[in-house]
């Protein structure tokens, strides 16, 4: 066994040994603890948690690589995936923690005093959850495969294997312990390679200020200015200004998925695990802060794994990387497909251009910038080790606050809320477990069959939550007469607007063939690309409510009063928290 | 009755100012400021283009704390705080 290889079982075979234990240490014995951790955790660890569940190997292995190829245009990601936190500080948090119930279908049932409310959110709910987890088992799939040097069949029925074991087992206070321990390996396994980067190129160990700085090869040029001259020379766009789509889409884009960040059940759940309003408003201030350190070291991972690439197959203009030459790490990503040279000129080098005629790296996938990012920049074997655990704690943190978040809303709100109400604890948290169960195998089924799946998978899931969910909780907080009928038709008409737009351009139920208008920008309304359409479903949604509820009769009385209660702090909470 | 009524109305008036910075280090200053704001630097960042991938995601942060310790304020002043 080589030393990149012990280093990877190690490093993985630690953290996981940790999780586990974790997971059976803090194990659940009741439906409280299940759902929502016994409501005893404080804002600090809860920060932490939701940092690791928000995470998802799509922030962690596929954002810095985005960014790295769209430069500027990379932005919505960075803005959209922070920005949704202020508004779920401010406007939905606190109200929904002093409400006191487990899941958001039962909030919105209770504040729209209406089962079909309940159901629809249910609906919504699993239609945007099940759409992120695929993306998720498939990148804990792809890591497991790659690390463990089993093919991506394997990869995924042990990553199945080990979800099953801390999700079902854990229930929240399992998964939130052990968010904490995620968190703390993959903020690690992100910055100690963006730091040794950073001091490498330009000398300063602050990725953020390095970004910022000028290159440390005496020539006194900034990096950014660096970068931006070497990709235009090569035809592509300019890094620092290179827009995504037009600016309408860019703007819809962000908005969407910050609004989508707001809306996803799985986030909002963990502010039920706190013990009073003030901890919600601050749990979202940590979470972010938490976020945050990775959402700012992105942005120079990107555009130093760029620069080096760049630097790696033209060292000086003009004397381009002979093939024979190429670095092991090149070698290596041959083997996956991900990376793929062709010869055009026949003379033995790489060139790499924005023309698609000359241009001889005709594929280098994005995801895979971040894991090769250590061995591109020649780091340590124990760094590039690291980072696998890292991936792995991504993916697997947020599979599992995603099942945690559908398993609830079945056992929870469908089965004892709605069909069998007297169904006693023991079996509910038995549902919930069965619940779980067929989840990872429905989801991992999907994972070994995906159906034309990308990246753009997890900001669909952010626009189909923002389409629904945000606008229903939005208009239950801040207006005091809003009525069932018009959230209900809001909510139909959000998430129904969004899909078919989908739907219309990636296919129906994403399957490649069924799309009735094609899946390029000369089809698309505005120029809005389906992953951005959730702001102008939530519209469509805000709509709706309000003009069907100018034509009927507002909310009656007692939830009038209901919202007056959950607008402050102090006071009854409407039913108790602990079961 | 009246108490929680302004207690309501002083939390909309501090989420409206809140919001109105976020909407404007974001969609302002990232997305439709971002060319004009570019003429600026900020070490060798174009200043438009650090309001998109930096400074709109460390002003979010300080708004969220800015927030918390207004409304925590707030609760006290009104006497409306939980347990």
């Amino acid at each position: 066994m080589d030393e990149l290889r012990l280093y990877t079982w190690i490093a993985v075979g630690g953290t996981f040994a940790l999780y586990f234990f974790i997971a059976w240490w803090a194990r659940a014995g009741s439906t409280s603890d299940f759902y929502a951790a016994g409501g005893g955790v404080t804002p600090l660890q809860n920060g932490m948690a939701i940092g690791a569940d928000w995470m998802s190997a799509a922030s962690f292995i596929s954002m810095a690589g985005l960014i790295a190829f769209l430069g500027y245009g990379g932005s919505v990601f960075l803005m959209g995936w922070t920005g949704g936190y202020v508004l779920l500080a401010m406007c939905l948090a606190p109200y929904m923690r002093k409400h006191g119930k487990f899941t958001v279908p039962e909030f919105i049932g209770d504040r729209y005093y209406s089962r079909t409310a309940r159901i629809v959110a249910i609906v919504c709910l699993i239609i945007a959850s099940m759409t992120y987890i695929i993306g998720q088992m498939k990148g804990v799939g792809v890591a497991f495969s790659r690390f463990l040097e089993v093919d991506y069949d394997h990869g995924l029925y042990i990553g199945m294997g080990v979800v099953f074991v801390y999700s079902v087992l854990g229930g929240m206070k399992g998964i939130t312990y052990t968010q904490i321990a995620q968190y703390c390996v993959l903020i690690m396994a992100y910055t100690i390679p963006a730091i040794f980067i950073s001091l490498q190129l330009t000398g300063n160990p602050i990725p953020q200020l390095g970004l910022g700085s000028t290159l440390a090869d005496g020539s006194g040029v900034y990096l950014l200015d660096k970068l931006d001259m070497v990709v235009t020379d090569l035809g592509f766009k300019e890094y620092t200004t290179g827009v995504l789509g037009n600016s309408v889409n860019m703007f819809a884009y962000t908005l969407s998925l910050m609004i989508g960040t707001a809306g996803l059940p799985h986030v909002i759940m963990r502010f039920f695990t706190v013990p009073s309003v003030k901890a919600a408003r601050s749990s979202a201030g940590y979470a972010l802060v938490f976020i945050a350190l990775l959402y700012t070291v992105a942005p120079a991972v990107g555009a130093m794994a760029r620069l080096n690439l760049m630097n790696t197959i033209e060292p000086v203009a003009g004397q381009n990387l002979e093939y024979a030459e190429r670095p092991q790490w090149f070698k290596d990503w041959e083997k996956t497909g991900l990376l793929k040279f062709e010869d055009k000129n026949g003379d033995g080098k790489v060139q790499y251009v924005a023309d698609a005629d000359t241009n001889e790296m005709v594929k280098v996938d994005r995801d895979i910038m971040v894991l090769a990012n250590p061995a591109i920049a020649n780091l340590p074997n124990w760094v590039i080790a690291l980072v696998a655990a890292g991936g792995l704690a991504a993916a697997l943190s947020t599979a599992a606050g995603l099942l945690l978040a559908i398993s609830s809303s079945i056992s929870h709100d469908l089965m004892k809320g709605i069909l069998t109400p007297d169904m006693s604890e023991k079996n509910e948290l038995l549902t919930g477990r069965i619940v779980m169960t067929l989840s990872i195998l429905l989801s991992g089924y999907l994972g070994l069959n995906p159906p034309g799946f990308a990246a753009g998978t997890v900001a669909l899931a952010f626009g189909l939550a923002a389409s629904s969910i945000f606008p229903a909780l939005m208009m239950g907080i801040f207006s005091k007469t809003m009525n069932s009928k018009a959230a209900i038709w809001g909510m139909c008409s959000g998430i129904g607007a969004t899909l078919l737009y989908v739907f219309q351009h990636k296919g129906i139920m994403f399957v490649k063939g069924t799309e009735f208008l094609g899946d390029m920008d000369p089809n698309w309304f505005m120029g809005i690309s389906p992953e951005a359409f959730g702001a102008v479903g939530a519209l469509i949604n805000f709509t709706v409510a309000f003009v069907i509820l100018k034509l009927s009769a507002p909310a009656p009385q007692e939830i009038q009063d209901l919202v007056t209660n959950f607008r402050t702090p102090h006071g009854e909470v409407a039913a108790a928290h602990d079961h | 009755m009246e108490d929680k009524a302004s207690y309501w109305q002083d939390n909309l008036r501090l989420i409206f100012i809140c919001l109105a910075i976020w909407f404007v280090v974001s969609f302002g200053f990232g997305l439709l400021l971002v060319e004009p704001l570019n003429e600026f630097r900020l070490g060798g960042y174009k200043l438009g283009f650090w309001f998109a991938q930096q400074g709109s995601i460390y002003t979010f942060v300080g708004l969220i704390f800015w927030y918390t310790k207004k409304m925590n304020d707030l609760d006290k002043k009104y006497n409306v705080e939980d347990a």
